[in-house]
């Protein structure tokens, strides 16, 4: 374990600039014990009175060491390490990891499993729109939209928990499909769901967009455009509220995207607002998807039928030798997984998540790697803060949307 | 009280000193806002209008350590993260709690590797640990009333 210790000005002389070198301007610590870092971020701040020369963000308090982890595990093991990496799209985790072992193993998706997919992946999203609509609300002084949004985001959890069992970390996405097909009381909870959802986010629009308090601490504060997006490779809703509609459910569809109708909301600010503005009309379209995929839910296996990949149902274990085999090698050694490398990316709540996959003919993987967007996203961190206020930091923070387990991973 | 207070005698309640305080103590504990992983979530979810942590006196949570009476280590802690742990441990005010949320604060949890610390007990005393991963809101609130019965037993002897 290491030891914390003061360090001098001369130590941090690669991260300051000459000004700081002779007592001009202050260096400050914000971290990573504080309300506004989302977690456990650690930026130190060079200061010019209240203005923040430069702002260098210090990861890895978080580092879980979940992708050498996986390494140790056969491929059903190590999906449950996934969930844990950005902890408020943990079906989003499951759906990309599932969808590059399937690449891999040219393993097929029931209909259904699809659909359920896409309409869960969206719930996700509306779930972590809403905790960051909350929270970051609260760091801007909304103290009550912390409330009413976790309110709503109950009702979503309430879901999860009613098809998995458990309200965060589901593993409910497997790799052919799902864990189990959803009870007979889902559809009754999504169609409420849809019901009062819409209501809502007025009621949050209608407590901010004309909040001068809000209004005067978002408007013109981190701005970024389009071309400054492209280089540092910004994704999400960020690059979206710079005014690029790139999104990858519609430039790379994945689980039948394409056969939804939705916009992709834009905004040309490119500052906090713009950011807000585009996560709530995200929310929205998110609601249009589930919706879209209610009508659409046909019922039907929920979990490909290929007996090398995918473990029998429970009832066949009585009658058929054949699937208590199948059942005790996937659950005892795994399913051995060809020698190649297959990169896939989905569209998370804050950008271009991917997984690089590797396998080496074994039931265990040689290499996983998440492309995760909160580590890129959080690149712009200096750009963004300089010039500005030290108090406007927290709403620049809290406006990148970042999860520090999906950083630190 | 009802009659007493009727005939104007306001009535005496005897009680000791340590049960007086262990009750206070109890009823307005403030824990440190300090969440570290996905069990933040929850203990926010725990905070949130749905399960209201404020019935228990814990409205309050506190950014600084040197105004906190508890320490719910929410999330895996990381080899780094330890120090900065022990020492928010050490700002923080006698009479001070620990409560480890969720496996990975308890044992490691599913982390059984390089980077997390198996177990906040290693760094700081825990008083209570909260099974689950995460635990729901209702685990972290029971866990509390378990804390609050615990405190209330302390005696005056051993009082920090």
């Amino acid at each position: 374990m290491t030891e914390i210790r003061e360090v001098t000005v001369e130590e941090l002389h690669h991260l300051v600039s000459d000004r700081a070198q002779n007592g001009e301007t202050m260096l400050l610590n914000m971290g990573p014990q504080h309300p506004a870092t989302h977690g456990v971020l650690r930026l130190l701040l060079e200061l010019d009175g209240e203005i923040v020369v430069n702002a260098v963000p210090d990861i890895g308090f978080l580092h879980t060491g979940v992708e050498k982890n996986m390494e140790a595990k056969t491929y059903q093991k190590a999906e449950v390490m996934t969930d844990r990496l950005d902890y408020l799209n943990p079906i989003g985790n499951n759906l990309v990891y599932c969808l590059a072992l399937e690449k891999l193993l040219e393993l097929d998706v029931p209909p259904r499993a699809q659909v359920l997919r896409v309409l869960l992946a969206e719930l996700t999203r509306l779930g972590s729109h809403l905790l960051w609509l909350g929270t970051s609300a609260l760091d801007l002084g909304a103290m009550s939209v912390f409330l009413y949004s976790m309110r709503e985001r109950e009702i979503v959890l309430d879901i999860f928990e009613m098809v998995s069992g458990q309200r965060m970390m589901t593993t409910y996405i497997r790799p052919g499909g799902l864990w189990r097909d959803t009870p007979p009381e889902f559809e009754d909870a999504v169609t409420s769901l849809l019901r009062l959802t819409p209501r809502r986010i007025d009621e949050y629009e209608s407590l901010l967009n004309k909040n001068p308090l809000f209004l005067e601490r978002t408007k013109g504060i981190g701005v970024i455009n389009v071309e400054q997006c492209r280089q540092w490779g910004i994704t999400g809703p960020v690059v979206r509220a710079a005014g690029l509609p790139y999104d990858l459910r519609k430039v790379r569809p994945y689980s039948g995207y394409e056969q939804y109708d939705f916009d992709i909301p834009t905004a040309t600010g490119g500052d906090v607002f713009s950011r807000y503005l585009v996560r709530t009309a995200e929310m929205r379209q998110s609601l249009r998807i589930v919706e879209q995929a209610l009508r659409k839910l046909q019922p039907g296996a929920v979990r490909s039928n290929n007996r090398k990949y995918v473990p029998p149902p429970r009832s066949e274990l009585s009658t058929s030798m054949e699937a208590v085999i199948h059942h005790f090698k996937l659950w005892t050694e795994g399913f051995p997984v060809p020698a190649e490398g297959v990169y896939q990316a989905i569209e998370s709540p804050r950008g271009e998540l991917g997984v690089y996959l590797e396998g080496d003919g074994g039931p265990k993987p040689l290499r996983v790697h998440y492309r995760t967007p909160s580590f890129s996203n959080l690149q712009i961190m200096p750009l963004l803060s300089r010039g500005h206020f030290i108090a406007d930091l927290v709403g620049i923070i809290a406006s990148i949307d970042i999860v520090l387990g999906d950083t630190d991973r | 009280m009802g009659i007493e207070q009727k005939t104007g005698n306001m009535g005496i309640v005897t009680t000791t000193l340590e049960q007086v305080v262990n009750w206070s103590r109890t009823n307005s504990m403030w824990p440190m806002l300090f969440g570290l992983a996905c069990c933040a979530i929850e203990m926010m979810g725990a905070q949130a209008s749905n399960y209201d942590m404020s019935r228990f006196g814990m409205e309050l949570m506190r950014a600084s350590p040197r105004q906190s009476d508890l320490m719910i280590v929410a999330g895996r802690v990381s080899r780094k993260m330890a120090p900065v742990l022990r020492q928010l441990y050490d700002q923080m005010p006698e009479p001070k709690w620990v409560i480890a949320m969720g496996d990975c604060a308890s044992c490691g949890g599913v982390f059984n590797n390089y980077a997390v610390v198996q177990g906040v007990d290693e760094v700081v005393p825990v008083h209570i640990y909260v099974a689950g991963c995460p635990p729901r809101p209702e685990g972290l609130i029971h866990g509390i009333m378990t804390l609050y019965e615990q405190v209330k037993q302390e005696k005056i002897t051993t009082w920090r």
